[in-house]
């Protein structure tokens, strides 16, 4: 009984401080994630003084003038137009590619079904971006070279595994009973699928594509290698890395990093479910 | 329509559409990085092979891949148990976590040339300690070594995160009852680690062990961002040789040793992480 009246201190303390320990670790973490992205926002936020300034205080000088120069600078705004651009296609086009192909896999027993999964999960293992040198070639034998349309095809490529995969795991969790119930009900398989299980599955397609998009939007070897005109701004930046001035970097930084913070926040609640199920 | 040609018909546009711009594309390039204007030639390989930069991309390539991605398996690890242990604001931790997954290698380099340039915050951060009254030239030739060492930070900072989520999303595989049962036994979190965890937590380890280290190998956008091309890697030199060199064989050529190490690197981590048969989830 003493024995362990005297030893309840000291679990407690051991316990309060194995607790401090791991809120550290969590306060360590969110740190080393988000003091990186601030001192980029805080060099966005100054004037282009500021930014070769030295030493730097850390707090932003609320300063448009980066921006602006970033904005006027002659190529930025049609860069950003072009990655929209690129970017909502590849979107399109591998949803509409590969959602059909996610649907087949899921409800279908069929021959050849092993063999085209292979080739999907083939894609993964190669260096994707590394396409864009034989495809420059293709595209400029059919005049597709340098085009949006060319650029979001080989972005397709590289998102279509997982449009594939995360549809084929969407599909799967929906119980093939559902159907089943609407064609006794007098539907033919389109109108069931189209009543039944598509409002099911919309919002999974739609952080599917939210996905394809991101990974267009950060794309930069195959941006940069298939447009000379027409570039994306992640090929604009790299193609003028060593001529442009620092504020021009941050600033373009910023435009990149802004819009992939709100997607991946837009799709946050799929992320686990689709690495999840896509990694088996 | 015939019922039985359904799944054929959904599948034939992603079908058609890979074989034209996956397959033939490889077919493609394996044959311009061993060709020439009149037909078969080595003359790729050997001007590749032979160029002064070749060996030294291949050896910064190298070893940034066996740097970065054991540490961040490690770091994905520790992460990934500190989450699942969360019971307050386990969304919100999950998202700040997951954040730097959806930066390019681009951005993630830009970020870090804010910590490392010569007005940098890290200069700052040193001249604010007096450690130094100038600031010192990080990422300059004569210093490769901290570029290269940038280059692992902005890794590990960009790319652990998608290690994390997938191996969060292994660890809620795992039955809560393997636990317990290890608990009755009077295994220690640790044992438990060893023995239940890791074990059960394989198939996640091996798709994000091959995931990130064909992206390593891949590894670009954060090299020019922080050393330009100071520090030579296999897909800087690919990029040079297709638009600085303008000899689209060479590229191949230098594509075709990117896959030769992709594809041993998968095979390898299928081999010795395989799970047997049976054994799975």
């Amino acid at each position: 009984m003493t024995d362990a009246t005297a030893d309840q201190p000291r679990k407690v303390e051991a316990r309060s401080a194995g607790r401090f320990l791991f809120w550290a670790a969590v306060a360590l973490i969110t740190l080393w994630v988000l003091v990186p992205i601030y001192l980029l926002m805080v060099n966005t936020l100054s004037s282009p003084q500021q930014v070769t300034a030295f030493p730097k205080s850390g707090l932003p000088g609320w300063d448009f003038g980066s921006i602006q120069f970033f904005m006027s600078f002659s190529g930025v705004l049609k860069a950003l137009w072009n990655s929209l651009f690129v970017a909502l296609l590849t979107m399109v086009f591998s949803i509409g590619l590969g959602a059909p192909a996610g649907y087949a896999l899921s409800r279908f027993e069929f021959p050849g079904k092993e063999v085209f999964r292979m080739m999907v999960v083939m894609t993964r293992a190669f260096p994707l971006p590394l396409l864009a040198l034989p495809i420059a070639v293709l595209f400029i034998r059919t005049g597709l070279d340098d085009t949006a349309f060319g650029l979001a095809i080989v972005h397709t490529v590289l998102a279509i595994p997982f449009s594939v995969l995360i549809t084929f795991s969407l599909f799967s969790g929906i119980p093939l009973e559902l159907e089943e119930a609407a064609w006794t009900l007098g539907c033919n398989r389109w109108q069931a699928f189209r009543k039944v299980v598509l409002p099911l599955v919309l919002p999974g397609i739609a952080a599917s594509a939210v996905f394809a998009f991101t990974i267009s939007w950060n794309e930069v070897f195959a941006a940069a290698v298939l447009t000379i005109e027409n570039r994306t701004l992640p090929a604009f930046l790299i193609q003028n890395l060593n001529v442009s001035p620092l504020h021009l970097k941050f600033a373009g930084g910023a435009a990149m990093v802004i819009p992939a913070l709100i997607f991946i926040f837009a799709v946050r609640k799929y992320l686990f479910a689709m690495w999840g199920i896509a990694n088996r | 329509m015939h019922a039985k040609a359904v799944p054929y018909l959904l599948l034939l546009p992603a079908t058609l559409f890979l074989l034209v711009f996956f397959i033939y594309p490889f077919a493609e390039i394996a044959w311009l990085s061993v060709s020439g204007p009149e037909g078969f030639s080595l003359r790729p390989f050997q001007t590749m092979a032979t160029h002064w930069k070749f060996q030294s991309a291949l050896g910064w390539t190298l070893l940034l891949v066996v740097v970065v991605v054991p540490l961040q398996l490690i770091m994905a690890l520790s992460m990934a148990s500190i989450v699942t242990k969360l019971e307050k604001g386990r969304s919100t931790f999950l998202y700040i976590f997951s954040i730097p997954l959806g930066l390019s290698d681009l951005a993630a380099g830009i970020i870090w040339l804010a910590i490392f340039e010569q007005s940098g915050y890290l200069n700052s951060m040193l001249h604010g300690l007096g450690v130094i009254e100038q600031p010192i030239l990080f990422l300059g030739y004569q210093n490769i070594w901290v570029i290269f060492l940038a280059v692992v930070l902005a890794e590990l900072w960009r790319a652990t995160a998608i290690v994390m989520v997938i191996l969060v999303s292994g660890l809620g595989l795992i039955p809560k009852e393997y636990y317990e049962a290890g608990e009755v036994f009077g295994a220690n979190g640790w044992q438990r680690f060893r023995k239940i965890t890791l074990p059960m937590l394989k198939p996640s380890i091996q798709s994000a062990l091959i995931l990130r280290t064909i992206a390593a190998i891949e590894v670009f956008a954060v090299v020019t961002a922080l050393g330009g091309t100071t520090l030579p890697v296999l897909m800087g030199e690919t990029y040079q040789w297709q638009f600085a060199l303008q000899d689209r064989n060479v590229a191949s050529a230098y594509g075709m040793v990117i896959l030769a190490i992709s594809v041993i690197a998968t095979l390898f981590f299928l081999r010795v992480l395989r799970t047997p048969k049976g054994a799975t989830l």
